[in-house]
């Protein structure tokens, strides 16, 4: 128990300020870090000698939505390959700003979290080379996971996307377009 | 008459970049993806992966049922081993309430965890295989993945949806005659996997098509947050079961086998080679396999017997409430990770004190595995997208959960 508060109090000396709380649940290692210069502390974080984080675990959020202000959270977990330790890195995110710092400059597999991330909940993650819809597609209204959006929602159907330099055989469009046209002058 | 002098230079036909979109549905990609493709002439330079087709809101599911009725879910996450989902799951689940299984029930959990390992490495192998034309080899191992199903079903009563473990327990114990049937199917397999060995380890096509594809450093593999037997693949020695040993893992002699290069054929070998490790661990567990009971000891957590409920009021009411509402864990959050067929399989739970997950959050090991699949394919042929994704092994549910 000892060792591992020492172990979360050097965090706090490295890193300073930005620490907003430290906390242990079940064995857990938990700070709350300050969003101002996130990538800043994950680089402190990853390079320093003695903490050592190389590993980044996962990255998902939580949102608290009339539960906690501000109203998310993005959770990190951190590994250390080295001695096995993890970390648990929360960071407050409000629904107003709703963005984050990007960790892919410092870690490459945060790019599909983060896209998951952006997907799923609506956090936007500054700097971040790519941040598209990854699980769900475009047209998709809302982000699922946040609680005020409904179980049951309904979605329209997505129409036929056309795409640039798709290969399309011109016999089967005309076709296409003179059973339209049959169908049309059939309604009238 | 003389044939003018009209040959093509065939070395260096003038070839410009075509879009190629392969997928979602493929034969060669066992699973609904799709790969958007920039090829010059069959060399890949860009490859940019959808992933999301089987994309059924797991989380947002989860949050809508109580504690005990998410291990059914758990079971079509990665559906070639369901069984370490499940076991997964329901230790996170524990760790948030604080309790610990007897030990009865964690050498159980170790077996059917490394039961589970084998069908998945089983699944991933004789596909590949089978993929590259060496169809002999790829039903040899599903023949010892249907023995290992055989013994799954006799122990669950299901094939695929298992919903083995529950939170605090084991549905039930091992049937009478398990340890016989596993010891006699191991035999029929090590023979299996002996056969398939001397089919493809030497075999020149294989080789050919395995090794040196699909490159990953081991500094990119780190970066990429890879896990598993493709992280081990490039040299990096982390297993969940060594470096944070969970059940009782730590009691058991096993070795992790590493690869060197990190390319297909280094990851085809670590899993061959884990399977065999697998075995070891199951066959000494069966060996030490301590007497006593399945579940913890606190009615909080865990039904009482069928006697009690038909018999008395309290018993019913006990029944009730725990089916009704579903047991209470205790505010908090926690993050659990297991060693998975394909690596680090971590679960993320936060609970709000109610009989509901407030949040689910699996960490896939092949979704962000797919997130290195650009990395380990530009710069190799369109053909090679074949075996780097089939040692993959990317379980679609899982995925895309």
């Amino acid at each position: 128990m000892s060792e591992t508060s020492s172990h979360l109090q050097e965090i706090q000396d490295k890193l300073g300020h930005k620490v907003l709380e430290t906390s242990q649940f079940r064995g857990d290692n938990v700070i709350v870090l300050d969003p101002l210069e996130l990538r800043e502390s994950f680089r402190i974080l990853k390079e320093d000698s003695a903490l050592h984080f190389d590993f980044l675990s996962d990255i998902t959020a939580v949102d608290y939505w009339k539960k906690k202000e501000p109203r998310f959270e993005i959770v990190y977990q951190l590994l250390s390959l080295q001695d096995g330790k993890r970390l648990r890195v929360r960071v407050p995110v409000s629904e107003e700003s709703a963005a984050v710092d990007s960790l892919t400059s410092l870690w490459r597999g945060a790019n599909f979290m983060e896209r998951e991330v952006w997907d799923l909940f609506g956090i936007k993650f500054t700097d971040h080379p790519d941040l598209r819809r990854i699980l769900l597609y475009d047209e998709f209204k809302g982000h699922p996971l946040r609680k005020d959006y409904p179980v049951n929602l309904w979605q329209p159907r997505v129409p036929e996307r056309p795409v640039d330099g798709t290969f399309v055989d011109e016999r089967s469009r005309n076709k296409l377009l003179r059973l339209k046209k049959t169908l049309a002058n059939k309604d009238r | 008459m003389s044939v003018p002098e009209t040959r093509i230079d065939t070395k260096n036909l003038p070839a410009e970049i075509m879009e190629l979109q392969m997928g979602p549905s493929h034969p060669a990609t066992h699973g609904t993806i799709k790969f958007n493709l920039r090829l010059e002439g069959e060399k890949v330079l860009d490859c940019d992966v959808e992933v999301g087709y089987l994309h059924r809101g797991f989380a947002k599911s989860c949050e809508q049922v109580t504690w005990t009725q998410v291990i059914p879910y758990t079971d079509r996450l990665n559906y070639a081993s369901p069984l370490i989902n499940n076991v997964g799951y329901a230790m996170a689940v524990e760790k948030l309430i604080g309790a610990e299984t007897p030990p009865r029930c964690q050498y159980i959990r170790v077996i059917v965890s490394e039961l589970s390992r084998i069908f998945d490495h089983l699944t991933c192998c004789g596909m590949a295989s089978s993929e590259l034309g060496a169809i002999t080899a790829g039903f040899y191992m599903i023949e010892a993945r249907e023995m290992i199903m055989r013994i799954i079903e006799n122990l669950t009563g299901a094939r695929l949806t298992v919903t083995y473990v529950r939170i605090g327990g084991l549905k039930h114990d091992l049937p009478q005659d398990f340890a016989d049937n596993v010891n006699r199917t191991f035999k029929i397999i090590r023979k299996l996997l002996d056969d398939c060995d001397r089919l493809l380890s030497r075999n020149r096509i294989f080789i050919d098509r395995m090794s040196n594809i699909g490159v990953i450093s081991k500094e990119k593999a780190i970066s990429y947050s890879l896990t598993g037997p493709i992280l081990r693949a490039s040299g990096v020695n982390y297993d969940v079961r060594k470096t944070n040993p969970y059940l009782v893992y730590d009691q058991f002699d096993f070795d992790v086998p590493l690869g060197t290069k990190g390319d297909n054929y280094d990851r085809f070998v670590c899993r061959i080679q884990e399977i065999e490790q697998s075995m070891k661990i199951v066959e000494q567990a069966l060996k030490s396999l301590p007497v006593g009971p399945v579940w913890i000891e606190d009615p909080r957590f865990v039904l009482p017997e069928k006697e009690k409920v038909y018999n008395s009021i309290e018993g019913l009411m006990h029944h009730f409430k725990i089916i009704m509402e579903g047991i209470h864990v205790p505010p908090g959050e926690t993050y659990f990770a297991v060693e998975g067929g394909n690596g680090e399989l971590g679960f993320y739970l936060v609970s709000d004190g109610a009989g509901r997950p407030y949040r689910v959050r699996v960490r896939p090991p092949c979704f962000i595995a797919m997130g290195a699949f650009h990395e380990m394919i530009e710069g190799y042929l369109l053909a090679d997208i074949v075996p780097t994704f089939g040692m993959i092994n990317m379980i679609g549910g899982e995925c895309d959960r």
